[in-house]
């Protein structure tokens, strides 16, 4: 994805995340974000390896072994972090503790099930912390491109790849649109600079609750 | 008391067919020097309790490179290309879990608990062939402990009795494994006597811990 779409979803995601909440980023795309908080506005972010805090990434030369991200990336602290072991990690995730957790996904359907773990036969690397994070956070936000590299749509009526949870997704941020997960069904909110609505209805194999004004982002 | 024992020791200890819990998170935190001994032995057919598989030349992906596991229970396999593609030809079998039900599930066997319930897992292929158990209106997956023979974890330092202090995000499962060993084996840092660690920044209380063993990791 070019730098300048990368750049609008991180500065997309951002306005969902309010101070004092506590996020966590899942790895690649969603960690956009951080670039994109307003000053004073303070998050908190988790590293799901077990702490709370996470900082921006050091300088050349300045790497601390002990001190990686849950994708294994070098890390700084910021004043007022703290480390803690994995289940206590996990049970910061997975009792509620978490505001906002925003993750890629191979594809997400009109029900708020997402799919981002395993494509069978082809990818199985295993869903580490995910299904954790979609099932225990209080808001759970997808940030993707809104087709795959073959074209074809990633928001779809049923996901047909494994879940990795059931009906938990609320906000899905991509590319050309932001769309909201409701009881009836997808509503699109937003669309991207320079697109119709009509784009984003030809590129989403899921139907689309269209409201009278759809917002640019 | 903790046995302080040299790396080729402990992996002496470990038989083919051990169930080992191994601390770290893509091999930060892992136990390096005691993983070296357990290559340079070439003990097989052992069992991994761990986050993730790490790297093919970092942490429990050296056992894997070096076919010494049959079969393991953990969360993720994406950084280690060697354990995806023994999983595909058949030589060793996998149990993927959730990392927090995986976290749970080994702290469970060491704090003497049959299992957990979680919510992790509802509506995907994690649920099938286990009980559902509703409670106050809730559902929630019978998931059991994870027994282990051995717990091998990183530490920062060690007393003389095994209480244990770590760094950083060096910690991460490894205070959980340690719990559940019915052996658990400390590499450390560092080794000081008892009384020079202050009760308030121990962690891993050295009832849990058997063997210390001195890094060689630089």
């Amino acid at each position: 994805m070019a730098n300048d779409k990368r750049a609008m979803i991180g500065a997309r995601i951002a306005k969902e995340l309010k101070d004092g909440d506590y996020v966590n980023l899942g790895i690649g795309l969603p960690t956009e974000a951080v670039n994109h908080i307003p000053k004073g506005v303070q998050v908190l972010f988790q590293s799901e390896n077990g702490m709370l805090g996470v900082g921006p990434n050091p300088a050349a030369g300045e790497e601390d072994k002990d001190m990686i991200n849950a994708g294994g990336g070098f890390i700084t602290a910021l004043p007022g972090a703290s480390f803690f072991d994995s289940a206590t990690s996990f049970a910061i995730i997975r009792g509620g503790h978490i505001d906002a957790t925003v993750l890629g996904a191979l594809q997400v359907d009109m029900e708020g099930n997402l799919a981002n773990w395993m494509i069978p036969g082809k990818m199985v690397p295993g869903m580490g912390g995910a299904m954790d994070l979609v099932t225990g956070a209080k808001k759970v936000i997808v940030a993707m491109e809104h087709c795959d590299k073959n074209g074809n749509s990633k928001v779809l009526t049923k996901c047909n790849l494994p879940l990795t949870a059931k009906a938990k997704v609320s906000l899905i941020i991509t590319d050309m649109a932001v769309l909201q997960v409701t009881p009836e069904g997808l509503v699109l909110c937003e669309i991207a600079e320079g697109l119709s609505v009509d784009d984003v209805i030809k590129a989403t194999e899921a139907k689309l609750i269209i409201p009278q004004n759809v917002k640019y982002f | 008391m903790a046995k302080i024992i040299s790396a080729a020791e402990a992996a002496a200890m470990i038989q083919p067919g051990s169930r080992i819990a191994i601390g770290g998170f893509l091999a930060v935190g892992a136990p390096e020097t005691i993983i070296d001994a357990i290559v340079e032995l070439g003990t097989k057919d052992l069992h991994m309790i761990v986050i993730a598989s790490d790297w093919e030349t970092r942490g429990v992906g050296k056992l894997v490179v070096n076919h010494l596991i049959k079969s393991a229970q953990v969360s993720h396999l994406g950084t280690n290309k060697a354990i995806q593609a023994q999983m595909n030809a058949g030589e060793i079998s996998i149990e993927l879990i959730p990392q927090g039900t995986l976290m749970e599930r080994v702290r469970a066997y060491g704090a003497g608990l049959g299992g957990v319930l979680t919510p992790t897992g509802l509506g995907t292929v994690v649920e099938e062939g286990k009980q559902i158990i509703l409670l106050e209106g809730k559902s929630y997956i019978l998931e059991p402990a994870i027994a282990s023979d051995f717990a091998i974890i990183r530490a920062q330092k060690a007393d003389k009795l095994g209480n244990l202090t770590y760094s950083k995000t060096a910690r991460n499962s490894n205070p959980i494994m340690a719990m559940a060993g019915k052996i658990t084996i400390a590499e450390v840092d560092e080794i000081v006597e008892i009384g020079e660690l202050d009760p308030e920044l121990v962690v891993s209380p050295g009832v849990f811990v058997n063997y210390i063993v001195i890094t060689k990791e630089q």
